[in-house]
């Protein structure tokens, strides 16, 4: 029993050590420089006395024995040769025997022995085997342990291994391998005793010493990986049966973890492959402290790279049913490790399906199943609260969605909601923006009203408020972006078939009306230009066709995206309807449905009377609406006028003048259409015109009134170029003298201005006479027209 | 030799999920130094990615924009180029081309750039030019029913302007090009 003492000591002890082992060494060098046999067997003796040493800590002994180890290449070189010493190495192996402690006794035997088998007068396998049970003899477990991984050196490059020199008869592998692992066997129930009772920190202080020595029982494994002759066959029926049985037996946590992933990193993984079973029942058999799912995570990842190594490769797997009993070994250890938390059940969970999507990535049922057997773990949590098992929970809903790079392939996994269901509202949100970007990097698209039901569900975060979440606490940047996530996913949803178009709409509509006030704004944009892009393609189309539920008929989407604009009025946002509206109408006026464009203008011309009450916006408003008034060719007389009096209407009222002049102004297009049947009423059109130079007029004597001069001529000039405009399109009413009088006014205008301005002449004016000059130079019947006008 | 990234109505993520990746993996960050856009981005993300491609980014608001600050118009010097922009739902009717060299010439400027239409058009006339970029992610438009993403490069040379029109058709990118020359400078003496 080792007793613990300070550093200071064992140094001290060390260096003693050290200094007998010199000592010693130095006269047994003098022994063999006089070829004294006796002389030098006396003094190898006392320098391997200091092995004999208990007070020293694995490290320390490691570089005592590393000292006695030069000194025995020494030794063994002298035995070798017969001619220096005399003895026959027979009688040199009997001879050594007589050494009074059996420690530096066994360390000369070994040294011998290994000349003795160099000397080929007895098989490998005899004296290998009588070694291995000599060094029974040393129980102490430190001094056992290098004693015998002395023996492993030595013997190494003596195994009777196929084509070595040393090679036996027909059993000769069989011979090499029994002395491996018998040695190995050994070596580990000595590694085992070192760990001694004590306190805790102690305790740590041991487990750091016996992680020291661990490579010495492992070199053992490596050796017998590489032992020639060794094939698939003796591996699975006696090496890797021996190995476990001890690696189970000893019932040392540290060794069982240490062992089992020396197994998976020395020997092929073909061979894992074929000993699945044993592999796997060593693991549901360990100590439940050891930390079984590294361990066969490794094993899984090891087996993935295998089988990304070779394309043959994968039908062994099936043959093998690797997933099955790896799936089973799995739920086996998370059933029996009780303690395991959470965050262990979902980190191996990750790893079998990584396994999966890497082996088996077309056996989209098995991935299902892992998916299944983690929904059935979290059900038996009350509920996730641990972060790293919702960040190991999140990165196995990512799998898929990386490997297939197709999310319609992860929508059909009926297991993939259920885990997404035991999310927390949080990283549910985290997950469905992961799932849109999955969605957006691969262009993907999803083609069913089925599918876009099925992703909605998985997105209802994003789509509403969820039980207990409360849209005012999220960051507004954060929330904008979200529902940009959710406007652009919209576009992906898409089929070329307008009945299963609609059902699709019909889906979107139903999850989107459920996102509340907030929402909506960034949401029903999206919805109503898809249902507009769907009408486009129904109107081109010959015919209707018969839907199920819905006829696709753009009649009926008109219905809906009626209704889904209204929703709007519950935000509210005026502005934003009043556009749809108006895009909507011109897109029915396209269909022919008079009646629909007009209750869709009405809709929007109350949203402008009673709702936008922004001056800015108002403006915009009346551009908008008299823009597309003037596109629209499917009205009837009495409803195109009632509509162009009220747009005239809200022109007149604009708050300030220029507005007005110019909203008035542009209304007179809507009096004249330049297509072939549309309408060409002169008179009105000029009214018009005439009415926004009165209100310029007004302007001018305003700003005269407060200001003191007059404002620039601006909007005469504007005027100007659309009585031109007329006049040139063959408006009868529009004659040269108008034209000609207006560039006066114009003209008195910016002269009365001299007073106090030095600016003689506005570029717009001198560029629309630049412009008249042009016109007059060209000739022709345009010439002609613009004869009368003298400049 | 001045690059000039000329786009607009992208509408996104109203009526389009993002630009075509064609387009995208043209526009890199570095070799333009004007962008101007005609507006109808219509949200933040894409004004910040086109400020990636180039800082230099001039923008008009479009009815659909998020952002309410941008101006409705706005005049511009690049070289011996005097440009003005606008979205164009302000300029009825819509895309005609009279109306529009009428603003031209209130803006006073060589080339006007406009959009609203998602029609490409580069029209020469007495004034100057009228270029409208199309739409750069072919969006849905009331006014076009044959949308193809389309943007335009121009490049500035002296009294020389090439005019390149990039339109995705078919999936393919095509190219086509007209030139403007403009007869005196812009500057007066001073």
């Amino acid at each position: 029993m080792r007793t613990f003492a300070g550093v200071e000591d064992e140094d001290k002890w060390l260096a003693e050590g050290i200094a007998g082992i010199q000592h010693n060494a130095f006269f047994m060098h003098r022994a063999l420089d006089a070829n004294n046999l006796r002389e030098v067997l006396k003094y190898s003796v006392l320098m391997l006395s200091e092995l004999r040493t208990s007070k020293l800590s694995p490290q320390k002994y490691y570089d005592l024995y590393m000292r006695a180890f030069d000194q025995l290449r020494q030794l063994e070189i002298f035995f070798k040769d017969e001619s220096r010493h005399g003895l026959p190495v027979v009688d040199l192996y009997e001879l050594v025997q007589h050494a009074g402690n059996i420690l530096p006794r066994t360390y000369l035997l070994c040294t011998v022995g290994s000349v003795y088998i160099k000397s080929k007068q007895a098989p490998s396998k005899d004296v290998l085997k009588d070694l291995v049970e000599m060094c029974r003899g040393v129980q102490h477990p430190i001094r056992g342990l290098f004693l015998r991984s002395y023996l492993a050196q030595v013997s190494r490059d003596k195994l009777p291994e196929i084509g070595s020199d040393y090679e036996g008869d027909a059993n000769t592998v069989m011979d090499a391998v029994e002395f491996v692992l018998q040695n190995f066997t050994e070596m580990n129930k000595l590694w085992v005793r070192v760990q001694q009772q004590g306190p805790g920190t102690v305790r740590e202080k041991q487990e750091k010493e016996r992680n020291e020595l661990r490579d010495l029982v492992g070199k053992n494994l490596h050796v017998l990986g590489q032992i020639e002759g060794v094939d698939l066959e003796m591996y699975k029926e006696t090496v890797l049966p021996r190995v476990v049985e001890q690696i189970v037996n000893c019932k040392d946590e540290l060794a069982q973890y240490y062992l089992m992933e020396c197994i998976i990193q020395v020997f092929p993984d073909e061979y894992h492959l074929q000993t699945l079973d044993t592999l796997l029942a060593a693991c549901t058999q360990l100590m439940p402290t050891v930390d079984t799912k590294i361990v066969l995570t490794q094993l899984m990842d090891r087996l993935s790279n295998y089988a990304a190594s070779s394309s043959d490769v994968l039908h062994e797997f099936l043959q093998v049913e690797a997933f099955a009993k790896l799936s089973n070994a799995i739920g086996k250890v998370i059933e029996t490790q009780l303690e395991m938390p959470i965050v262990g059940a979902m980190t191996l969970f990750v790893s079998l399906l990584t396994f999966t999507l890497r082996v088996h990535p077309d056996r989209l049922d098995y991935v299902d199943q892992v998916l299944g057997a983690c929904v059935v773990k979290l059900s038996s949590v009350p509920k996730l609260e641990d972060a790293r098992a919702m960040k190991q929970v999140v990165a196995l809903l990512s799998a898929p969605l990386e490997k297939y790079n197709d999310i319609v392939t992860a929508l059909t996994l009926s297991n993939y909601p259920r885990v997404m269901d035991h999310l927390d509202d949080g990283t549910n949100k985290v997950m469905a923006m992961l799932i849109i970007q999955s969605i957006m990097k691969n262009d993907s698209c999803i083609s069913t009203a089925d599918k876009v039901e099925v992703l909605f569900e998985l997105i209802k975060g994003l789509i509403k408020d969820l039980d207990g979440t409360n849209t005012e606490e999220l960051d507004e940047e954060d929330f904008q972006e979200e529902q940009n996530s959710v406007a652009r996913l919209i576009h992906m949803l898409d089929n070329e078939e307008p009945e299963e178009m609609l059902k699709i709409i019909c889906v979107v509509r139903k999850h989107l009306m459920t996102g509340g006030p907030r929402r909506l704004p960034f949401t029903v944009p999206p919805l109503v230009f898809s249902a507009l892009r769907l009408v486009r393609q129904l109107e081109s189309q010959d015919g209707d066709i018969a839907g199920e539920d819905v006829p696709a008929t753009p009649r009926a989407v008109f219905q809906i995206l009626n209704q889904t604009i209204e929703v709007l009025s519950s935000v509210p946002c005026p502005e934003l309807a009043l556009r749809l509206y108006l895009q909507c109408a011109e897109a029915a006026s396209d269909c022919d449905l008079e009646p629909v464009a007009y209750e869709l203008f009405t809709q929007a011309f109350i949203l402008y009377e009673e709702e936008i009450a922004d001056s800015k916006e108002q403006v915009t408003a009346i551009h908008l609406i008299v823009g597309t008034l003037q596109r629209i060719n499917v009205f009837g007389v009495e409803n195109r006028d009632t509509l162009t009096h009220k747009a005239t209407g809200y022109s007149a009222r604009l708050l300030k003048k220029p507005d007005q002049c110019r909203a008035v102004y542009a209304c007179s297009h809507l009096f004249w259409v330049d297509d072939l049947d549309g309408i060409k009423d002169g008179e009105r059109a000029l009214l018009c015109l005439r009415r926004a130079l009165r209100i310029a007029n007004a302007a001018q004597q305003m700003a005269n009134a407060t200001r003191g001069n007059s404002g620039p001529v601006t909007l005469f000039v504007e005027i100007l170029n659309k009585y031109i405009y007329f006049f040139e399109k063959g408006n009868p009413h529009i004659t040269p003298s108008d034209i000609q009088s207006l560039v006066e006014l114009i003209n008195n205008e910016m002269q009365s201005d001299n007073g106090n301005t030095t600016i003689h002449s506005d570029p717009f004016f001198t560029s629309t006479l630049r412009y008249i000059r042009f016109q007059k130079q060209k000739g022709g019947l345009m010439g002609e027209k613009y004869d009368p006008i003298k400049l | 030799m001045v690059l000039v990234l000329a786009l607009g109505d992208l509408h996104v993520p109203h009526r389009a999920a993002d630009l075509p990746p064609k387009f995208k993996s043209m526009l890199v960050p570095g070799k333009i130094q004007h962008i101007i856009c005609t507006g109808n981005l219509c949200i933040k993300e894409i004004h910040d990615y086109l400020k990636t491609i180039c800082p230099d980014l001039h923008i008009v608001r479009g009815e659909f924009d998020e952002d309410a600050r941008y101006p409705e118009s706005k005049t511009l010097t690049i070289g011996q180029f005097k440009l003005g922009l606008c979205h164009g739902h302000q300029v009825i009717p819509w895309g005609d081309l009279d109306s529009l060299a009428m603003l031209q010439r209130q803006l006073d400027v060589d080339i006007l750039v406009t959009g609203h239409t998602h029609q490409f058009t580069a029209y020469k006339h007495e004034g100057g030019v009228v270029i409208n970029p199309g739409s750069a992610t072919g969006a849905y438009s009331s006014i076009n029913q044959d949308v193809n993403p389309s943007f335009v490069l121009m490049d500035i040379d002296g009294l020389r302007v090439t005019i390149y029109v990039y339109e995705l058709i078919d999936g393919e990118v095509k190219v086509d090009k007209i030139e403007f020359k403009k007869t005196s400078t812009t500057n007066p003496a001073p």
